[in-house]
């Protein structure tokens, strides 16, 4: 099943990283096929940061993200640039922290960037809690593929907030 | 034992080259080719080579021929801008017959034009954008794991044909970032050795290849721009030998054609016909899967330049052949030069790539 999902947030918030690291749990450690892509325009940095990934059990063909089933908000610019005309189908997470706006899909409300400053002291790896969150809330990889492909791709030193970040985004994302 | 990585295009690029024994880089930095550069920059010193940045793509170019005549494997990597600078360097390494690999990521031109966005706008300059009469190799890679083959390939090609080859990618594949299976080893095609006292520049071989006189063997060899004899002395004002010496090194290549070809032909029967390179073959390939159509059938080309144009007859019932490029038509062009079926160009500027639906448009519209 071809499933394309898109991140958007502002510049230094780690959204292109984020969507290397989900691309790299799909292709690395699950056996799929990924391909990640990413608005590469001078106005991304400090402006709206886009990046997308497909992922697929076969070969994929297009590279391109058409119409995304799964949305990871994380500034209130990139909903209104990336996210406000989600189809009805896709489920959006938000961080609740800098989104105000609420898509007519489905969303879950993630308070990421609050929380990784208040638990983990470092609002630095919201965007990691916001990857735990996504894989909590809908399995499109699984949470020790993440694992090891967030441990593949944070600095040195890093690794144990970054588990902490990606656990605490499990937990926020687990549905009923 | 193979290995899968997640690479980006660029990164492909320069692995594929390091695993065909690549040893030197000669390049200046250009969006959105830089990563190629950066990569060769952080591996290549630690394998023995050498990476320099030059001043500017003119000297990048000069670099590299100069390391090919000793002995190493050459590459330099850009994108347009930097491409038209190395222009004139690129005629010299024709001219005195030197392999070099020069990678063109390319980008909305002319001039500076779009530096972030994808293209494919460069087609026609690396076939005849250095002036004279002159015939290159060039290949467009659609996918990350053709990137890294297609870059390796280049390099024996390369050696094998002494002329610059061209990996023509494009900001989308250079870019993205995707499953690469990277093999235990590449094939390696070495240079056709050269036979002591023969004069440099004499071809005996029906592949009218000279072999190569290495720099720092005792060989004394003259290497000029200028016409030149087989004992490579400028000869400038001899019609025959100019005659001569152009026919040959554009007939080295253009001989070689069907050997060089490199295709796939999918639904040889279909009376619609996609023909592509690089990145848009990707939407042809997902129109194709989609629609699920003995009707329609695609040509898709790694080897452009010299173009299989034998390829084109393997589709004996076209009624049409569709061309989306990311240029305004420059390979269809080349096509209605070797065919009676009329081409339908596809041409799409901007940046951005075809979409299945502007493809699925074309093949349903009328001509």
């Amino acid at each position: 099943m071809r499933k394309e999902v898109r991140f958007s947030g502002f510049g230094g918030q780690g959204i292109i990283l984020s969507a290397v690291i989900l691309g790299r749990a799909a292709v690395m450690y699950d056996n799929k096929f990924a391909v990640q892509t990413q608005v590469y325009g001078p106005e991304a940095r400090g402006g709206a940061s886009m990046s997308q990934v497909v992922i697929d059990d076969d070969q994929i063909l297009y590279p391109k993200v058409s119409v995304p089933d799964i949305y990871v908000i994380m500034s209130q610019e990139g909903f209104e640039k990336y996210g406000a005309t989600a189809q009805e189908s896709a489920v959006m997470l938000v961080d609740t922290t800098l989104v105000h706006s609420r898509p007519k899909c489905r969303c879950i409300e993630i308070p990421a960037t609050r929380e990784a400053k208040q638990t983990l002291k470092r609002d630095i790896v919201a965007n990691i809690v916001m990857l735990g969150a996504l894989v909590a809330a809908t399995h499109v990889v699984s949470e020790e593929s993440l694992k090891k492909a967030i441990l593949d791709s944070v600095p040195k030193g890093t690794e144990d907030l970054n588990i902490k970040a990606m656990q605490l985004g499990l937990e926020l994302g687990k549905q009923p | 034992m193979t290995r899968t990585e997640f690479w980006q295009g660029n990164t492909a690029c320069a692995e594929g080259a390091l695993a065909a024994g690549c040893n030197f880089f000669g390049g200046y930095p250009i969006t959105p080719s830089t990563e190629v550069a950066e990569h060769m920059a952080a591996k290549l010193p630690k394998k023995g080579g050498v990476f320099i940045q030059m001043e500017d793509e003119i000297a990048s170019m000069a670099s590299i021929i100069g390391a090919s005549w000793t002995g190493a494997r050459a590459m330099t990597a850009t994108s347009g801008p930097g491409f038209s600078l190395m222009m004139e360097n690129i005629g010299f390494a024709i001219m005195t017959e030197t392999p070099c690999v020069v990678v063109n990521i390319q980008r909305g031109g002319p001039s500076t034009g779009q530096p972030t966005m994808s293209a494919q706008g460069d087609m026609m300059q690396a076939r005849f954008g250095s002036h004279g009469d002159i015939a290159i190799i060039a290949l467009s890679p659609a996918t990350v794991q053709e990137m890294y083959e297609l870059t390796a390939k280049a390099f024996n090609l390369a050696d094998k044909y002494r002329v610059p080859v061209f990996v023509m990618s494009d900001e989308t594949i250079g870019h993205m970032r995707e499953k690469v299976i990277i093999p235990d080893k590449v094939e390696r095609v070495e240079r056709k050795p050269f036979v002591a006292g023969s004069p440099p520049f004499r071809a005996t071989d029906p592949d009218l290849i000279p072999g190569f006189p290495l720099f720092g063997t005792g060989q004394h060899v003259h290497v000029t721009g200028l016409t030149h004899d087989e004992r490579g002395y400028p000869c400038a004002t001899n019609p025959g030998l100019h005659m001569a010496l152009v026919k040959r090194l554009v007939d080295k290549i253009e001989n070689a054609r069907d050997e060089m070809a490199d295709y796939e032909v999918i639904n040889p029967d279909a009376e619609q016909v996609f023909v592509a390179y690089g990145a848009p073959v990707r939407t042809v390939l997902q129109v194709m899967h989609d629609r699920k159509d003995p009707n329609i059938g695609f040509l898709r080309i790694r080897t452009v330049w010299p173009f299989p144009e034998k390829a084109l007859a393997k589709f004996k019932n076209a009624k049409r052949f569709l061309l989306p490029e990311m240029n305004l038509g420059q390979i269809a062009r080349e096509i209605e030069r070797h065919t009676c079926v009329p081409v339908k160009c596809i041409p799409k500027l901007g940046g951005e790539l075809h979409t299945p639906s502007e493809l699925v448009a074309a093949l349903e519209a009328q001509p």
